[in-house]
């Protein structure tokens, strides 16, 4: 091919004048007419900015596309993705001692931390937990589940309600969330798994919606819409309180003055610890014959079944591990804000995580911490850009699946060697 | 005795808008496989786009309610069906042979796209049209009676009108024969000169097209809406579309109705709080017992 490749501006042109004028019909009425009571007011020139910010563009792109770069990626584009990085045998990473680094640091951040720094922190890491949770559900097993708010507003209400009622505090029900959202992932688990992959994305997203309506209507109980208070924990039977009914406060027994950064960092620690068990579990889950499981039937469903694995159990595995994190992470949730209410549990709120999930790469633990972060802490430093944040996820969720369908960091296992004296 | 046949009426309407918003999804769904899930935003839109040619046309000085009403309906129809090739375009076309969680995870992203989208250029606030059409049918029934306002006469007149056409497009013309082809075997189709990529387009401005005529006639009626009305709707339409079969034509129409009327039955008679759970409840129970629905094909998986 030594013919140079032209740039057919004529091309390019009609290109942009059709996106254009699509710009101009799409966001003509939508941005250009606003509406004001039964009456409207007019903003042309936002349309206007769209419209040839449209056009340029795609005169741009369809410039670029006509140049060998543009066929380069047009051709990369066409080919399928490729799936894990696979390592030889015996291979032996060399950054293992960045594990003991991040404890430390991560131990080291309340003393350091101020306190705004350190809400924001333990909000991310609520939703790593969140992220880790749907990870193994839909990044290992391949089941998409929209409903995951569900099993975190069990958590939270499960701290509030079992408080308020029965008198648990922090520390009892963390376990006891955390059985209620697994107990509540294998009920709704049982019988959907057996369906088609759209069908179980669209049967979780009822059951998240049932518990919003269920929770905001059944006022007797969950008080409604106002939402309930929910406890903080105690350190030993001490409290984070500046006076408390019974007993000693923490502050008063360790003669400290009372600050109520104590009780943030108490939580970040607890929940930094958490994360830490939650990781390591699931490190070791990816490894053994379950998280193989996982994966393989991810990859192709009726050959697994064919190998005799028994798919509805290795699905409610994943889908009742998947909710039980989703509790605990409600349990944070609710006691760092000390009050649920069910306007936190929408299904925003599983896009979010399903964006976290999707952005970090599929099944990528590393990934997964990485994009919590990103998608809670960012919001927070570009406090001017708040509004866009939904429209942002949304881009970025398109952007990615066209992209890279496997997310920001490819899965990397390392490959088996077989053994000696095997026959091959 | 009046309040179920109250509610009936209620539920017909009710239940012929869903059938229009759950051709969009069973058509999609019948041709490449996927539940194109900002299709209730998609139905948000529209909603949004009548109240703004409701908002132009009478500043223009017209104030006849039928040509308010056919002027609305082309123009609602005409961007809606832009937005619906265009969302294809974009969201979905590039991801045409990646797997169905890729395909579905991009759709939820364009719903998030919309909903913000709309947000941000018209504001988070309800919105409202007028009410252009006043006016009831009053029929004894034993010691009450039943009200039929001509808004919903007028609705299910429109709707079925709408159903009429599509079932002719679909069923006689040389486009609806593409789509059937298409949607039996699309490497087949490809095979034998259908140009299946613009029949995907197409099929995609067709539900965004019956979504805006629900959309227009949803809001005439009801006369509040927000960008966020298209999720709760959108599911129920979804709902509808399994019910009756997904994939199926007469199913989404059959199902949309089978949905209204046990939905305002239910409303009417046990409790309207919870009547967005009961449609849900519906929805899992007919996923779990029968997926194919009442006029779908039961689907083989093959390898």
């Amino acid at each position: 091919m030594s013919q140079a490749i032209g740039i057919d501006l004529k091309k390019s042109s009609v290109d942009a004048l059709i996106a254009g004028l699509l710009a101009l019909i799409l966001f003509g009425p939508i941005v250009g007419v606003l509406l004001d009571g039964y009456g409207f007011k007019t903003e042309f020139d936002r349309v206007a900015w769209i419209v040839a910010i449209v056009a340029f563009g795609r005169f741009m792109l369809s410039c670029f596309l006509q140049t060998e770069k543009g066929i380069a990626l047009v051709h990369r584009f066409a080919r399928s993705d490729d799936g894990a990085i696979v390592l030889p045998p015996g291979h032996k990473s060399k950054m293992v001692w960045v594990i003991p680094l991040v404890i430390v640091i991560g131990l080291l951040v309340p003393f350091i931390a101020s306190k705004y720094v350190l809400t924001v922190v333990i909000l991310g890491l609520i939703y790593v937990l969140l992220g880790l949770g749907l990870n193994i559900v839909v990044g290992l097993a391949g089941l998409l589940d929209l409903g995951f708010v569900g099993f975190y507003a069990i958590g939270a209400y499960g701290l509030a309600l079992g408080y308020e009622n029965l008198g648990l505090g922090f520390w009892s029900m963390l376990p006891i969330a955390a059985i209620m959202a697994a107990v509540a992932g294998a009920i709704l688990g049982f019988p959907v798994l057996r369906m088609h992959g759209d069908y179980l994305a669209i049967v979780t997203l009822g059951f998240g919606e049932i518990i919003r309506l269920v929770l905001i209507n059944w006022s007797s109980f969950t008080h409604g819409p106002n939402g309930v208070s929910a406890p903080l924990p105690t350190f030993f039977g001490l409290e984070f309180k500046r006076r408390s009914s019974d007993g000693q406060t923490f502050h008063e027994f360790f003669n400290l003055p009372y600050d109520s950064g104590y009780k943030y960092m108490f939580i970040y620690l607890i929940l930094f610890l958490v994360v830490l068990a939650v990781l390591f579990i699931k490190h070791r889950l990816v490894k053994m014959p379950i998280g193989r499981a996982w994966e393989a039937l991810r990859e192709d469903e009726i050959a697994c079944r064919s190998l005799g694995l028994n798919h509805v159990l290795v699905k409610l595995s994943a889908f009742t591990i998947g909710a039980s994190t989703g509790g605990l992470a409600g349990v944070f949730f609710a006691t760092y804000q000390g009050f649920v209410n069910p306007s936190s549990f929408t299904f925003f709120e599983s896009a979010l995580i399903l964006a976290i999930v999707v952005l970090g790469g599929m099944g990528s633990t590393l990934g997964v911490v990485i994009a919590a972060f990103c998608l809670t802490v960012l919001p927070e430093i570009l406090r001017e850009f708040a509004e866009y944040r939904v429209l942002m996820f949304g881009i970025l969720m398109v952007v990615m699946m066209v992209w890279k369908p496997r997310g920001i960091v490819r899965v990397t296992r390392t490959g088996f060697a077989s053994r000696k004296g095997a026959s091959k | 005795m009046d309040i179920v046949l109250q509610q009936l009426v209620n539920g017909l309407t009710l239940g012929s808008v869903y059938g229009l918003i759950a051709i969009g999804y069973t058509m999609v769904y019948g041709i490449i496989g996927m539940i194109n899930f900002a299709h209730g935003d998609v139905y948000m839109v529209s909603a949004y786009i009548t109240a703004i040619a409701i908002a132009l046309l009478t500043f223009f000085g017209i104030e006849s309610f039928p040509i308010i009403l056919i002027g609305t309906l082309f123009l609602t129809v005409a961007v809606t069906g832009a937005y619906g090739w265009v969302i294809e375009r974009i969201a979905y076309r590039p991801l045409r042979n990646s797997s169905r969680l890729a395909v579905l995870i991009s759709a939820i992203g364009m719903s998030l796209i919309l909903q913000n989208y709309v947000q941000l250029s018209q504001g988070a606030n309800q919105q409202g049209v007028p009410t252009l059409l006043t006016g009831a049918m009053r029929i004894e029934v034993g010691d009450g009676f039943v009200q039929i306002t001509y808004m919903k006469l007028l609705i299910l007149f429109i709707s079925l009108l709408g159903m009429g056409v599509l079932t002719y497009v679909i069923q006689k013309t040389k486009l609806g024969r593409m789509c059937r082809a298409t949607q039996q075997d699309r490497k087949m189709a490809s095979i034998l000169g259908i140009d299946t990529d613009k029949v995907i387009s197409t099929v995609f401005v067709i539900g965004a097209m019956m979504a805006a005529l629900a959309g227009v006639l949803v809001t005439l009626d009801y006369g509040a809406f927000d960008f966020y009305v298209g999720f709760i709707i959108g599911i129920k339409a979804f709902t509808a579309a399994v019910l009756g079969g997904i994939g199926s034509l007469p199913g989404a129409m059959l199902g949309g109705l089978i949905l209204g009327l046990s939905e305002a039955l239910f409303a009417g008679l046990i409790s309207s709080d919870y009547k967005d759970v009961f449609s849900f409840s519906l929805l899992v129970l007919i996923l779990v017992f029968r997926p194919s629905g009442l006029l779908g094909k039961p689907e083989v998986e093959k390898v």
